[in-house]
């Protein structure tokens, strides 16, 4: 019941599970004494963590299944068609090498070790100098970028060095409005389709966005950015708190909490008309919004007296409560895989913890055994739960709050961040191989992303960025 | 025909002419001026420039000062004290502060200003209204005390119940008052969770009026969570201060 765990069995291709070979703890019960071996051995799993020899290990495994290395990939700096596409190609080049690395499934070729070579068609690339010492690239992308007519315009290939009679892979042309958004828009587009391609079946995520809240003077906006940090732009302007923004699975909507005359409310803004749009107002306390992939909308209301969670369909019609129980219930999120799972928030005993249950309430199922655990985050390929956690928490007791994932089926948990600071609203990418999370609190706080074994960690937002969501794709 | 006397006087007059002009002009001899020194060179009068940036942040943020100083012996910068004469600092000030820096030399002093403006959340105030009616907020506040919670709990203890009876009969006595009651949490733990909990806050204060005889229908509740803070210290006397549930007149 206390050991520490056997490394988990393999998974189907499609169940990306970076983190296998690393050392799970089981779920304890809360007697006093299991808690001291838990510690014991919560202790010596972190410091198995941190070892360097394990490391090692995660690099290999890291963004890809067991047994599989990371296939080494080339990205050509690529051949500028026109005089004026110069700073375009500096902006493709880039962005299109970042988006390849931040997979997390390419050994990347560095730019310092690779021919000079710009091949500007498949006639013109020289397979060897590609697969030979000491590139030993696998596969080459190259390709020409030019400005033509007011659009930018792309032709792209990617190569396999060692199959050449047949070598192309990839053959694509791209076009979008001229300047520097459209150069980075096909870049994405590019990086997503050598992802889906090459890094086994999993669609890439450079076109996926992420919400999240802004800080600034006392009240709270909802802002947008790529994925990667770029773009950075406000949606909300109501000059209230406005928190917990979650994107719908079509990319249409924001559904958000927001601070009016009585208490919070559900809103909507559509990203389609640029604005925000009615949405049926509750009484009481309305928040934490989440949406299935299925467009059905959960969250949590305190329009009984008590907040507990209400699942409605997109327009907010048809409000059924499914739990029932005193205390704050909150923070739902459904199973993405299913859409009749959700799990929650509920502080129902004490301090809050991470409970599943079908989406019409029965079969509820508690997951943490102690401490304060929030904002949980359910991730695409259905088998884990992200959430923050602090495991020593209470009047006067030391702990940090950091991120944990979970293991459904075997409540086996990894913890993630450590000493970076307060980590909350973890948020799954949709290629289920990156968390997004936010570090900090009220004017410092600041949003992250890694890869979902912990490691790549790496600053999107600055100061006063929170509650990060990662769209559906 | 020229004739020779006039070459020969014109000769006379070239050779007299050239030998005033070759023999020079002379200089009148005179005194040269009494030598003066120079004057000696007034000590230069210091320069001082402060800036901050950026100039305007939320609390809790920090910003860099950066100064420089010329023809000057010492600095100080008001608040801080004595500084390099030229030199950057990282400050967190707490509210909008008028940075002062001094340099002096041996040519006097200067100065310089610069102001960081620093917003602060502003804490939750009720609305005032006109209504003769109802009391001012310090009589209504004096009267009806805020309700105090324990860590992450929702019950009504022993204070909280007295601060409760207190309450109603108090709004008893005055059928005309509507409350609405806000509920807050401190700035530790999540902010959605934090709110569901601030909810319950507010409601057990609601419960405790209704025990104590006030009508239902004549109270409101609104949870603001951790999103509005009676303070911002991270202590606990700081902490307890944030748990609350506040009574307010609903106008």
């Amino acid at each position: 019941m206390h050991s520490i765990g056997e490394p988990l069995e393999q998974h189907s291709r499609d169940a990306f599970l970076p983190f296998l070979r690393l050392p799970w703890i089981a779920m304890a019960n809360c007697e006093r004494s299991s808690l001291v071996t838990f510690a014991a051995a919560s202790a010596l799993a972190l410091v198995s963590l941190l070892s360097p020899s394990l490391r090692a290990q995660d690099n290999v495994f890291t963004g890809t299944n067991t047994g599989v290395e990371r296939i080494r990939i080339a990205a050509a700096d690529f051949r500028a068609g026109s005089g004026d596409a110069g700073s375009l190609k500096q902006t493709f080049d880039s962005v299109l090498f970042s988006d390849l690395q931040n997979a997390g499934v390419f050994d990347m070729v560095s730019k310092s070790m690779q021919p000079q070579a710009q091949p500007a068609s498949p006639k013109e690339v020289q397979l060897n100098q590609w697969s030979a010492e000491p590139v030993n690239a696998a596969y080459v992308a190259f390709g020409t970028i030019a400005s033509e007519g007011g659009r930018v315009v792309v032709n792209a290939w990617v190569d396999d060095t060692h199959n050449t009679q047949y070598p192309q892979v990839i053959g694509k042309q791209y076009t979008e409005p001229a300047g520097d958004a459209g150069a980075r828009t096909i870049a994405h587009k590019f990086a997503d389709e050598i992802i889906l391609r090459l890094g086994g079946g999993i669609p890439g995520i450079a076109e996926s966005k992420i919400y999240y809240v802004r800080a600034a003077g006392g009240s709270k906006e909802i802002w947008a950015m790529d994925y990667d940090g770029a773009n950075p732009h406000a949606l909300t302007h109501l000059d209230t708190v406005s928190i917990s923004p979650r994107v719908s699975p079509d990319n249409s909507r924001v559904a958000f909490s927001s601070l009016g005359r009585d208490g919070f409310q559900i809103r909507m803004f559509s990203l389609l008309l640029n604005r925000t749009i009615s949405f049926p107002s509750g009484s009481g306390t309305n928040l934490s919004p989440a949406w299935s992939s299925n467009g059905q909308l959960a969250y949590s209301s305190s329009r009984t007296g008590d907040p507990e969670i209400y699942v409605t369909d997109a327009n907010g019609n048809g409000a059924r409560r499914i739990t029932n129980s005193r205390g704050p219930d909150v923070s739902p999120t459904w199973n993405p895989k299913t859409g009749s799972q959700l799990a929650f928030i509920s502080g129902r005993t004490g301090l809050p913890q991470v409970y599943i249950m079908d989406s019409d309430g029965t079969n509820l199922q508690r997951m943490t055994d102690g401490g304060y655990a929030t904002s949980v985050s359910w991730s695409p390929n259905g088998q884990f739960l992200a959430f923050a956690w602090n495991r020593k928490y209470g009047p006067g007791a030391p702990g940090g709050q950091d991120v944990y994932v979970m293991e459904i089926a075997s409540k086996r948990w990894i913890q993630l961040t450590n000493g970076i600071g307060r980590c909350d609203f973890p948020s799954w990418s949709p290629d289920g191989r990156h968390i997004v999370f936010a570090v900090g609190s009220g004017a410092r706080a600041e949003v992250w992303s890694m890869l979902a074994d912990g490691t790549g960690k790496h600053r999107l937002a600055g100061t006063g960025s929170d509650m990060p969501n990662w769209s559906f794709r | 025909m020229i004739s020779h006397t006039t070459r020969a006087s014109a000769l006379l007059t070239f050779a007299t002419a050239s030998m005033l002009l070759l023999g020079g002009c002379h200089k009148k001899e005179s005194t040269p001026p009494p030598y003066v020194a120079p004057p000696a060179a007034a000590a230069e009068a210091p320069t001082a420039t402060l800036e901050a940036s950026p100039a305007t942040i939320d609390l809790g943020q920090s910003v860099v000062l950066t100064w420089h100083t010329t023809n000057a012996t010492s600095a100080s910068i008001d608040g801080i004290g004595s500084v390099n004469l030229n030199g950057t600092m990282n400050v967190t000030p707490s509210n909008s502060t008028n940075f002062h820096l001094v340099a002096t030399g041996d040519g006097g002093t200067a100065d310089a200003n610069f102001r960081v403006t620093v917003r602060v959340p502003a804490p939750p105030v009720a609305d005032t209204g006109t209504s003769s009616n109802l009391p001012d907020d310090a009589t209504f506040h004096a009267a009806v005390p805020d309700i105090f919670f324990g860590y992450d709990s929702y019950d009504v203890d022993g204070a909280g119940q007295s601060a409760a009876q207190k309450a109603s009969s108090y709004l008893v006595q005055h059928p005309n008052i509507r409350v609405v009651i806000g509920g807050y949490c401190d700035e530790r733990g999540s902010a959605e969770y934090n709110l569901a909990l601030g909810e319950n806050r507010a409601t057990a204060a609601k419960t405790a009026l209704v025990n104590g005889g006030v009508p239902a229908d004549r109270i409101r509740v609104i949870s603001y969570g951790k999103e509005k803070q009676f303070c911002t210290e991270q202590s606990e006397s700081c902490w307890q201060q944030n748990r609350r549930a506040q009574f307010n007149l609903d106008r």
